[in-house]
């Protein structure tokens, strides 16, 4: 039998919801401006390279055009060849005279106060964040995702907490506007469009394959959130890339803060492939849970559909990074596409697609 | 699966020699050509396959699915006269028995077949054979570093070799020494022959799984059965509701246990605002027996956790009331007697119930209406049921009487009555009015056709029951898929050659170069290790030369020489390493 219900502590929870989002959005707005900050401060920089470079007929960053500015040009919009951790290195400094962040990710000596200001409030947010998922769950009695709502703010929490962590080994801050944005929208959708209050769980999800199943998929979900992110980038910065290379003007100052699409290829195959085996165990948990509770581990409901959907077009990118001429940008396509199924299958399908996952709580 | 298609074409000739050597020490150049023309293609088709198959199971979700609900299908082909037809033809109500969406798996499969077994034959191959051979230029490696063993350390060159050959033996690698006690000796090192290993139990796994899934398909069957309170079920044919066996389905599978359901319980919600009233918990209490003999054995029946059977799953997939009624006939006896399974229609129990009465005399009776468990009146004058519990049950019946058309043979639908050749006898616009039952009433039928009883309220069941055979050895599959892609994805195949000689003051020059095959983000990391493991085996300065570590960035498809001679030149008088007197041996 379930555990009673709390309603003093599911309004701690929203209330606690509430603050998070509040701080979120001030960390929003800090990462935003130091995107606008590093990029006018970057441009400086490199104005000032440029007059006296061209006194002395020195390329543009010159360090970073030693020998492997030309070599580099086809950068990795069509590599066959699969980057080892050197070719990573390279990659994120030869980047065709382009200026781009640190290929490897790692913090650099300069300061940035206001990048710093951010992930501090992310922090504090992702704090109160978790006060509230937890609150949710006493006040509940059970784990925190039965429901739409919960899957929203618990899965947030995972993204927002993902992301902090991450950002212990690696700079991602560049992504910072962007996961805080994700995580920002997916609170007030859970508030606005899902609020349930906290409540028992039908008996259909009453077993530990939820703590087990859900779990993982919501985990690797955030995980496929930092890599669509940086598909995304990798796409934005491929393009940036050429056209400077062919000697077009850079249009897209703020992108010297991320890294080159190479370096940002890299980096996401490795949390992509890591989010795959989640998603891979979240398919297997699903069809035994699926077993246990309906009696057959595949019906292909739309649910399961779905799942396996996004499996198979990640297994597709995984496939893609070792294929040659589907390297690079088509990839990072289908990394981005994968994540779109993700998205549908979590907002289209559990509230609009009648199937036996229906108990979204709506 | 050998070397990976990535050697790109417009690398400098001696790399990609030394590639090409280095993995495939058996083919010569066309021989290589025709392998890696096939490796492409088929990755290539697998790709194509893999995104075909995605987009294919789509639709599946899409439009309603015959074995899911065929009902669904038959409702959405009358909606949309238009095109629903059409999609039939298509098989887009059957997708994943389709034609095509079995093509594109079975050719997935057989593609993946006709890469599994080339790779396994390759791999099993280079398992058995030596490391490559040291290329002529290491400096060319992605991981390339130079050590220099002071001449009054007494470690001649060979020696060096040996020591490196124990150090990577150490690490896991298969080493092989070549030339030990010639003036350039070197080794060939190689480890991680798991991560193919791991790639190819994925995929046959995978090929496992889908075999299984068949196997559970040809000798597996399933069914459905309800139960009210005291009924018992027996496996047998007759005892099924619905039976679908599988193709290869023999009756004799049947083992005839029983089951009888003895009691079931329902908690609902009675704390939360949002969800007051629904169901939280569902409890069959059952008694079983393995067969007619054995002794029999309480079980408690939940949703999440099947009671297991002679082979077979019974789950817990449905209830419902079922009022208890007495129907006499216009001769006065006893027509019918016991539970009416009433089915679900809305909320809180609000179910429809039929009831048909074929020995009733002189004329056969039917009953259509609802039964409310708790029954209320809304302002209009509707009812509906306030809550799910027997708080207020009530019947709400209209009657017929005629011939209901049960002698002709022809199945008919226990939850449907048709009307049209029965006349009526109560209903809400008839002068007898409709009939409304609560529990310990009875209602007198007009014209002397008889009377019925409402006698009280049962809850019944409906359980499936499965036989999958296959089920286990899918997730044993599944499992091993698993592992294998783990292996495959994070061990990491890597090759180390190390090469020492004498230089003229009699210092021992040491380089070592590193290849990854895949994708391998700790190259430098490993490189970094072997550095230092070597250093402290010869007792040398952690930054001995410590300005090779801007070699170690250089990547093979990197063409400037200058940058890679210039540290050659640095580190010592082992200028050429790959002078054509040296390495030739060695090949
Ligand atoms: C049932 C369909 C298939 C699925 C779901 C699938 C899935 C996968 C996955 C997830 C990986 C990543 C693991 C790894 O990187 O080692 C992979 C790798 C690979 N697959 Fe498949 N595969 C399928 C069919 C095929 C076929 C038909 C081929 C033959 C052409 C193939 C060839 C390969 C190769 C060569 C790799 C290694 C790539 C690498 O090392 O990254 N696969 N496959």
């Amino acid at each position: 039998m379930p555990f009673g219900i709390n309603e003093t502590m599911g309004q701690y929870s929203e209330l606690f919801m509430l603050l998070a989002a509040g701080t979120y959005t001030v960390a929003f707005i800090a990462f935003a401006w130091d995107l606008a900050k590093s990029s006018k401060a970057l441009r400086a920089v490199d104005l000032k390279a440029a007059q006296a470079g061209t006194a002395a007929k020195v390329p543009v960053a010159a360090g970073v055009a030693a020998g492997s500015a030309g070599a580099r040009l086809d950068g990795p919009a069509d590599r066959a060849e699969r980057p080892s951790s050197s070719a990573a290195r390279v990659g994120g400094a030869g980047t065709g005279g382009v200026r781009t962040a640190d290929g490897d990710m790692k913090y650099a000596a300069e300061r940035r106060v206001p990048a710093r200001v951010a992930v501090a409030l992310t922090t504090l947010a992702a704090v109160i964040h978790g006060a509230g998922v937890v609150t949710r769950a006493l006040g509940a009695g059970r784990v925190p995702w039965g429901n739409m709502y919960e899957f929203l703010t618990t899965g947030a929490f995972l993204v927002a907490a993902v992301f902090l962590l991450s950002l212990i080994r690696r700079d991602l801050r560049f992504l910072g506007t962007f996961v805080v944005g994700l995580v920002i929208i997916m609170m007030v959708a859970a508030s606005v469009a899902f609020w349930t209050p906290v409540g028992h769980l039908v008996p259909a999800l009453q077993s530990y394959w939820l703590v087990i199943h859900v779990s993982i998929a919501v985990l690797s979900s955030a995980l496929f959130t930092l890599t669509f992110a940086m598909s995304a980038l990798q796409l934005v910065q491929s393009h940036r890339q050429k056209t400077v290379a062919a000697g077009g003007a850079d249009k897209l100052g703020f992108m010297r803060l991320v890294p080159s699409a190479l370096s940002l290829e890299n980096l996401s195959y490795r949390i992509n492939a890591i989010a795959f085996i989640g998603w891979t165990f979240t398919l297997m948990f699903g069809a035994i849970w699926a077993e246990k509770a309906w009696g057959r581990f595949w019906g292909w409901d739309t649910k399961e559909v779905w799942t396996f959907v996004i499996w198979v077009v990640y297994a597709g990118y995984l496939h893609a990074r070792a294929t040659r001429g589907w390297t690079g940008t088509r990839a990072a396509w289908l990394s981005i596409v994968g994540y779109l199924c993700v998205i549908f299958n979590f907002t289209i399908v559990n509230t609009l697609f009648n199937g036996l996952h229906s108990y979204s709580g709506l | 699966m050998s070397e990976r298609v990535n050697v790109k074409k417009k690398q400098s000739a001696p790399i990609a020699e030394a590639k090409a050597q280095a993995a495939l020490p058996a083919l010569g150049l066309k021989g290589m050509l025709r392998w890696a023309w096939t490796q492409l293609t088929s990755m290539r088709t697998a790709l194509f396959l893999l995104l075909l198959l995605a987009v294919a199971a789509v639709p599946g979700s899409l439009f309603p699915q015959r074995p899911a609900n065929p009902a669904n299908v038959t409702q959405y082909i009358t909606d949309h006269p238009d095109y629903g037809k059409l999609l039939d033809n298509l098989q887009l109500y059957d997708v994943y028995s389709s034609v095509w969406f079995s093509a594109i798996y079975l050719l997935l499969f057989i593609s993946l077949i006709g890469c599994v077994v080339p790779r396994a034959i390759a791999h099993y191959k280079a398992m058995r054979s030596q490391p490559p051979r040291t290329p002529q230029r290491l400096s060319r490696l992605p991981e390339y570093g130079t050590l220099v063993i002071p001449s009054g350390a007494g470690i001649p060159a060979s020696d060096a070799i040996n020591n490196a050959a124990g150090i990577l033996r150490k690490r896991g690698y298969r080493v092989e020494v070549r030339d030990a006690d010639g003036a350039l000796p070197s080794l060939g090192a190689e480890r991680g022959f798991l991560k193919e290993v791991g790639n190819l139990v994925f995929h046959t796994s995978l090929i496992g799984v889908l075999v299984s899934v068949a196997a559970g398909g040809l000798f597996g069957y399933s069914g459905q059965r309800i139960l009210v309170e005291g009924d018992t079920f027996v496996n047998t044919l007759v005892g099924y509701d619905q039976f679908s066996p599988g193709t290869n389905f023999q009756s004799s599978q049947l083992q005839p246990y029983s089951l009888q359901l003895d009691k079931f319980n329902i908690t609902f919600d009675r704390e939360s605002k949002g969800k007051f009233g629904q169901p939280i918990d569902f409890a069959a209490t059952v008694t079983t027996k393995e067969n007619p003999d054995a002794p029999p054995k309480q079980e408690l029946l939940k949703v999440n956790d099947p009671v297991s059977l002679g082979g077979t799953s019974i789950y817990l997939t449905g209830n419902g009331y079922a009022p208890v009624v007495t129907i006499r006939d216009g001769t006065g006896n006893i027509a019918m007697q016991g539970p009416v399974v009433a089915k679900l229609q809305g909320q809180n129990y609000y179910s429809s119930v039929v009831i048909k009465v074929p020995d009733a005399k002189p004329d056969q009776l039917g009953f259509v209406g609802f039964f409310l468990p708790t029954a209320f009146v809304n302002d209009k004058n509707v009812s509906f049921s306030a809550d799910p519990e027997l708080f207020n049950p009530q019947l709400t019946l209209n009657s017929y009487y005629g011939n209901l058309g049960l002698d002709t043979g022809a199945p008919q639908n226990v939850f449907e009555l048709d009307v049209k050749n029965l006349t009526p006898l109560n209903a809400r616009n008839l002068a007898a009015g409709g009939i409304t039952l609560a529990p310990g009433s009875t209602y007198t039928l007009p014209d002397g056709k008889g009377s019925i009883s409402f006698d009280g309220v049962k809850r019944y069941i409906g359980v499936d029951i499965h036989h999958n055979p296959g089920q286990v050895s899918a997730l044993v599959f599944a499992l091993l898929a698993v592992a294998g892609l783990i292996l495959s994805l994070y061990v990491n195949r890597r090759r180390v050659w190390v090469r020492t000689g004498t230089a003229d003051d009699g210092r021992t020059m040491v380089e070592y170069g590193l290849l990854a095959r895949g994708e391998d983000h700790r190259l430098a990391g490993e490189a970094a290790t072997l550095r230092k493991l070597f250093s402290t085996e010869w007792q040398l300065p952690e930054d001995s030369a410590a300005e090779d570590s801007a070699t170690s960035q250089q990547t093979p498809s990197r063409t400037s020489d200058n940058v890679a001679g210039s540290v050659d030149n640095a580190a010592g008088s082992l200028t050429t390493p790959a002078g054509p007197t040296g390495p030739e041996k060695d090949q």
